[in-house]
């Protein structure tokens, strides 16, 4: 069990020191999902504003380095802003607030298989361990509303916390009904058992679900049409209100890693992972290299789709009522993710359950 | 030098023997149950040193993201006035001291006995599984061995549910309800009405000479609007 460190350890030092090796080697693989990460972030942004902006007839931002520029020039800008604290509000709260939304969103990171073999931490109650850090996630929201002590923050939090608890049970039911048919808790099993083609991916057999997934993730992530908790028209920006610099930077890197993980877990899931849609890629060799096989690129792709359908939707659908949200969520998703639950627990004792494994 | 785990034991150990001692020594009810978020995601990873996963990350996923979130949620909504609270601190010692004690007692006869237990039949209590999934031991166990005791849990929560439904749901003939069904399903032609209305001819008398102008033609097959 030797890693680059222990080895770069016994030649500066003359001794591996295994434990010390072991956590800077792990420190250093968790720092190569986390940058990749946040890059993603900055371009989403931008991504987000482009797509939003071609929808709606405009050009989006084209100042900064012809627009690539702009999530940094963003960055820099709410880096040197002033970080206030309103009158009355909880100190130490407020500041441990956005620490406790970025983190959950980052901590999921650790158990997503990117390809057959590159994943920080092979666990197998994987899919438990996303839907728990999942929901920890609304702490973070519920802190930064309540220590803000102001009246639009506080209720952006209460909406946030009854929509995120809401949400999660579909989203649950939704993780069992693919748990039932990969027979895996492992994310890297899950994906294994849809090898073979786009047909064997699971949104077909489990159609339902997917839809009810996607959509638990956007409201999960506080995302268009379900932002409620920001509602811009209604109480400003919500539970954020009150944060100013860096501190809303980390509220946006949150929501945006957010979604990122949604539409990574949903590919995972549902599409396949780092499989190829058409098996045959596997073979198509080019110059000695086969550049369409299962891989990360596949994930990559995928990825890509399912954010494009993030910000689709939120250039399209006007925000929802909140108690419209709520009888999305309890009298629909439920209900329906509960009856196929069933409905697969029964078919697949039958000879026709292979359709579902 | 200590075994990392060991080390990690206390540390974990002591962060939640203090976050327990807060979460009933705090004055804001609002950060009592923070600390209490604390002590469960501490006595979590515990249970994870013990090699006991699904345990563990079920005590986040249930406690930490649904009841302490509904809790917190009802904690922030109070109001506590913390001299009212305090007032009648003494008349209430002598029973909350008694109240104390005995769950003290009754606490420590299940442990010593669990313990006594433990060292009976030492061989029995190590974890079962080593290898493989620690959560489907545990399913296949709950659902062979433990089906009676399930059954009846899930009975019990069931009624449960219904009572809690039951208590809550009240039917105010003064509250005037919106059907959110029905107003999803509206479609554009429920309340808009688009019709077609002929483009009148100008009389030679009123326009001399001018052709009809195309506003007034569109003006005139205009949407009325019934709602």
């Amino acid at each position: 069990m030797s890693n680059p460190v222990e080895m770069a350890l016994t030649w500066a030092l003359g001794q591996p020191f295994p434990t010390v090796a072991y956590g800077i080697w792990t420190l250093l693989k968790i720092v190569a999902i986390f940058l990749p990460v946040v890059i993603c972030v900055a371009f989403l942004t931008l991504w987000e504003r482009k797509v939003i902006g071609w929808m709606q007839v405009r050009i989006g931002p084209n100042r900064v380095g012809k627009g690539f520029l702009q999530p940094f020039a963003d960055v820099l800008k709410l880096i040197f802003k002033e970080i206030v604290v309103p009158t009355g509000a909880n100190k130490w709260l407020f500041y441990i607030a956005p620490l406790l939304s970025i983190g959950p969103a980052l901590a999921a990171w650790a158990v997503v298989p990117f390809d057959p073999t590159l994943v920080l931490a092979d666990v197998n109650a994987g899919l438990l361990y996303i839907l728990a850090l999942t929901s920890i996630g609304v702490y973070g929201v519920i802190l930064a509303g309540w220590a803000s002590n102001s009246k639009y923050a506080f209720l952006g939090c209460l909406r946030s916390a009854a929509q995120i608890v809401s949400y999660e049970i579909a989203m649950g039911f939704a993780l069992v009904g693919v748990l039932m048919a990969a027979n895996s808790l492992n994310l890297s099993d899950i994906v294994n058992a849809q090898k073979g083609g786009w047909w064997q991916w699971y949104f077909l057999p489990l159609f339902p679900l997917f839809i009810v997934y996607f959509i638990s993730g956007v409201a999960e992530t506080n995302r268009h049409p379900f932002d409620v908790a920001e509602g811009e028209s209604e109480i400003v920006a919500g539970f954020h209100v009150e944060y100013s610099g860096v501190t809303f930077a980390v509220f946006f890197l949150a929501e945006y890693a957010n979604m990122i993980l949604i539409a990574v877990l949903t590919s995972v899931m549902f599409l396949g992972g780092w499989l190829s849609p058409i098996p045959i890629t596997n073979e198509l060799t080019l110059f000695g290299a086969t550049p369409l096989a299962d891989g990360f690129f596949w994930l990559a792709a995928k990825v890509f789709v399912v954010l494009f359908f993030f910000l689709w939707i939120r250039a399209s659908f006007p925000r929802y009522r909140y108690d419209q949200i709520m009888r999305l969520g309890w009298k629909i998703f439920i209900p329906v993710t509960l009856v196929f639950i069933v409905f697969l627990a029964i078919i697949m004792q039958t000879p026709w359950g292979e359709a579902f494994h | 030098m200590p075994e990392l785990s060991t080390v990690v034991f206390y540390v974990f150990s002591a962060i939640m023997l203090l976050a327990a001692t807060r979460v009933i020594s705090v004055k804001n009810p609002v950060h009592a149950a923070l600390f209490l978020v604390l002590a469960f995601f501490s006595a979590s990873a515990l249970w994870m040193l013990l090699k006991a996963e699904f345990l563990a990350i079920a005590l986040v996923l249930v406690y930490v993201g649904a009841v302490m979130v509904l809790f917190l949620f009802v904690v922030m909504m109070l109001d506590v006035n913390v001299e009212e609270l305090r007032k009648q601190f003494r008349s209430y010692l002598p029973v909350g001291l008694l109240v104390g004690t005995a769950v003290l007692i009754e606490m420590a006869l299940v442990l010593a006995l669990a313990f006594g237990k433990k060292s009976s039949a030492a061989g029995e209590t190590v974890a079962v599984v080593v290898d493989g999934s620690n959560t489907k031991a545990l399913g296949i166990e709950l659902f062979t061995k433990y089906i009676f005791a399930v059954e009846v849990a899930g009975v019990l929560l069931l009624v449960a549910i219904v009572a809690a439904i039951a208590l809550t749901l009240r039917d105010r003939r003064e509250t005037r309800y919106q059907n959110p069904g029905e107003q999803v399903l509206i479609r554009a032609r429920d309340r808009v009405r688009v019709l077609k209305i002929a483009s009148e001819k100008p009389t030679p008398a009123e326009t001399p000479a001018a052709p009809a102008e195309p506003a007034a033609a569109a003006a005139a097959s205009a949407a009325e609007v019934k709602k």
